[in-house]
């Protein structure tokens, strides 16, 4: 025993374990399932149906348990697995139960009622993925719409974003004009009023404006982020004046220098600024919240939201939208998760 | 940003631009006659315009007329509508029998909720900065697939606070996932969103979960950022390992601890959704917290009060202002730092 437990624990060089690597593979082992477990048991949870959620325990499986529909019962009956007296096991029907007895039937021979001691039957069940989950949200729900709705304020604002920032960060790092230090200073100010200090102005200025339960009224007040201007601008102070000259001298217009030279420098910077936007529009909620109050233009979180915090929470269509309103931010993590840490280690913005 | 100019951020950044191309050209021709008028630099306030005006309308304004709807009353929505009543609201806010009671107080729902944000913002910013250094220190040891590593503790701050607050609802609901490990282990499940203290720590629990992985990161490049030399000199000495840590990382990683407490402490006096959406408040009033009570106050609840509302997330801004004001602070001593060093 002591061997195995010697070849397990054996580092490399041989200079034995300190407590400190025991604790280091303590916490990341620990960080691995405190990370991701819960996800994956909400991912697990989804595919059961209303009948396995309310079961305790709770099986890892999705199980369903089987039913027949047995002449003469209007409704279809749940089939269980009966042990005899002699050992020998049959399937048969429940008609209804009365304390510790089962009145059950034969499916095959309806007409006889046979009385079952409840310890000797156990459901018969069978591994079955509630996929209803995932698709009656969609068709009987306005989950759809509400989808939709996501996408629209998420890529909207993101190409917004991208432009007004970078073409204010083209501004703020290759001009030299009066007032250019107050306009920073300005835009650093805007860090210090996060939206949580305005709501009740801005949801005034929205509602002046026309654009209460708009998905602009959601859009617009998103779009003048100050940590992508800084991000961006921080970038272009990098590319070389002299391309700009060149450019002039070529006779190209301040725009075309934007467009054609300064953009595609700042790519790299701008990919990283879109990711950033893409997940912060996509999870969204207090503004949304605020702004839009009738269901059509409800966008994922706001509807995910108000169903969850109904009287009767109708738990496996929660869990299986939920799935859904991860499923972009799980791409965005798998495929791109390296340019969002190398950018905040680098600039501590989130 | 260096190393993130490759490949794939330059495709992606090239495919995003492509489709809207031939707008330069549509654009070219009038912005050029803007020019001719303005001369090359004067087109900077042209860059600046979208920017600013969706800035102007969106932040500025509303900031400054929210200090003239804090000295309204009235349940109107627009200025013009509403009576001016002075301090009235701040007034409101203040009268207390005392301040420790919230009882005592005419409005006790915000004096509730400043008592639970000071609670959870002392509770939570201490065990944020705590986890957050434990795992940026076991980060930092020599690990084969740190990235990997680096990615499993930063993957929930991605998730919406909406995905994070029903995850967690999921799991702490009377039939949940950690009363089977309870129940499993010989206890008696409890219904941890039900009591008040319990729920109370699920909501420390769960905004901890949700963002350490976000500061652990800005603490593992203020790790990295340490020499090595240090390290080694450290070693040829015999240094024992603890006082390396209390000698060398510490105060090294000082600069960094002070970043992030400070922004740890920002977004936790601002606790709101993911709360809203694991508790919305209850059980009671036991989890409501001051952003809670804004939105509530200026949008919710039956007896809307805007200029109410607009008081409390006036004076909850002045202590995010001070707070900003001090990570501004430190940005720049430790930016002299570095330069002089």
């Amino acid at each position: 025993m002591s061997r195995i437990a010697e070849f397990l624990f054996r580092r490399r060089g041989g200079a034995g374990w300190h407590w400190t690597d025991v604790f280091t593979w303590f916490w990341l082992i620990g960080g691995l399932i405190v990370m991701f477990g819960p996800a994956l048991w909400l991912v697990n949870s989804s595919f059961k149906t209303p009948a396995a959620l309310a079961e305790f325990p709770p099986t890892v499986l999705p199980y369903v348990t089987a039913e027949a529909i047995v002449e003469g019962y209007e409704e279809p009956l749940q089939l269980f697995e009966v042990r005899n007296d002699d050992g020998s096991v049959r399937v048969l029907a429940e008609v209804r139960r009365l304390g510790t007895v089962a009145q059950m039937v034969d499916p095959a021979n309806p007409g006889e009622i046979i009385r079952v001691n409840i310890r000797n039957r156990t459901p018969k069940r069978s591994i079955a993925f509630a996929l209803d989950n995932y698709v009656q949200p969609f068709l009987a729900f306005d989950f759809f719409l509400y989808l939709r709705n996501s996408v629209f304020v998420t890529v909207v604002a993101t190409l917004i974003t991208l432009l007004t920032n970078s073409m204010a960060a083209f501004a703020l790092s290759k001009y030299n004009f009066r007032g250019r230090s107050a306009v920073m200073m300005l835009i650093v100010a805007t860090l210090m009023v996060p939206l949580s200090v305005i709501l009740v102005p801005l949801y005034s200025v929205i509602s002046a404006m026309g654009l209460f339960n708009s998905l602009w009224g959601v859009i617009l007040p998103t779009v003048a982020t100050p940590t992508g201007v800084f991000m961006l601008r921080q970038y272009m102070l990098t590319i070389p004046d002299e391309l700009i000259e060149a450019a002039r001298m070529d006779k190209a217009s301040e725009w075309q220098i934007y467009w054609r030279i300064i953009l595609p420098l700042t790519a790299p910077a701008l990919a990283v600024l879109a990711i950033f936007s893409v997940v912060w529009r996509w999870n969204d909620f207090l503004w949304p919240l605020i702004v839009l109050s009738r269901k059509e233009v409800y966008t994922l979180q706001v509807g995910l939201n108000t169903y969850a915090g109904e009287l009767n929470v109708q738990w496996h269509y929660i869990l299986a939208m939920t799935v859904v309103t991860m499923i972009p931010v799980v791409l965005v993590f798998i495929f791109l998760q390296r340019f969002i840490t190398t950018g905040i280690a680098g600039s501590g913005l989130k | 940003m260096g190393d993130v100019r490759n490949g794939i951020a330059t495709r992606a950044g090239a495919m995003l631009l492509a489709p809207v191309g031939w707008l330069a050209n549509v654009f070219d021709a009038p912005l050029r006659m803007l020019q001719r008028r303005t001369g090359s630099n004067g087109m900077a306030v042209f860059f600046l315009a979208p920017n600013m005006l969706v800035f102007g309308i969106f932040v500025l304004f509303p900031l400054v007329i929210n200090i003239l709807y804090s000295m309204t009353g009235g349940g109107a929505l627009f200025l013009g509508d509403r009576t001016f009543v002075g301090a009235d609201q701040y007034g409101r806010l203040f009268s207390c029998g005392s301040y420790l009671d919230p009882k005592s107080c005419t409005e006790d729902l915000f004096w509730i909720a400043v008592w639970n944000t000071l609670t959870f913002v002392v509770l939570q910013v201490a065990m944020m900065v705590a986890v957050a250094l434990v795992t940026a220190l076991v980060l930092n040891r020599e690990l084969r697939a740190r990235s990997f590593w680096r990615a499993v503790f930063f993957f929930p701050v991605l998730l919406s606070p909406v995905v994070v607050g029903l995850i967690w609802r999921w799991i702490l609901q009377r039939q949940g996932l950690l009363n089977l490990m309870v129940f499993e282990a010989g206890g008696t499940p409890v219904n941890w969103l039900v009591e008040r203290n319990w729920a109370f720590a699920a909501t420390i629990m769960v905004s901890v979960w949700a963002h350490v992985g976000f500061y652990a990161l800005i603490l593992l490049a203020g790790l990295q950022a340490i020499p090595k030399d240090l390290y080694e000199a450290a070693e040829m000495d015999g240094t024992r390992p603890m006082r390396v840590f209390w000698r060398i990382t510490l105060p090294l990683l000082a600069p960094n601890l002070l970043v992030v407490l400070v922004l740890t402490l920002i977004r936790a006096v601002q606790i709101f959704d993911e709360v809203y959406v694991l508790t919305g408040g209850g059980p009671g009033t036991s989890t409501l917290f001051l952003t809670q009570y804004i939105y509530e106050v200026g949008f919710a609840s039956l007896l809307r009060n805007p200029g109410l509302a607009s008081a409390a997330s006036i004076l909850m801004g002045a202590v995010l202002v001070v707070l900003t004001l001090i990570q501004l602070g430190i940005a720049r001593r430790n930016e002299q730092r570095g330069k002089t060093r």
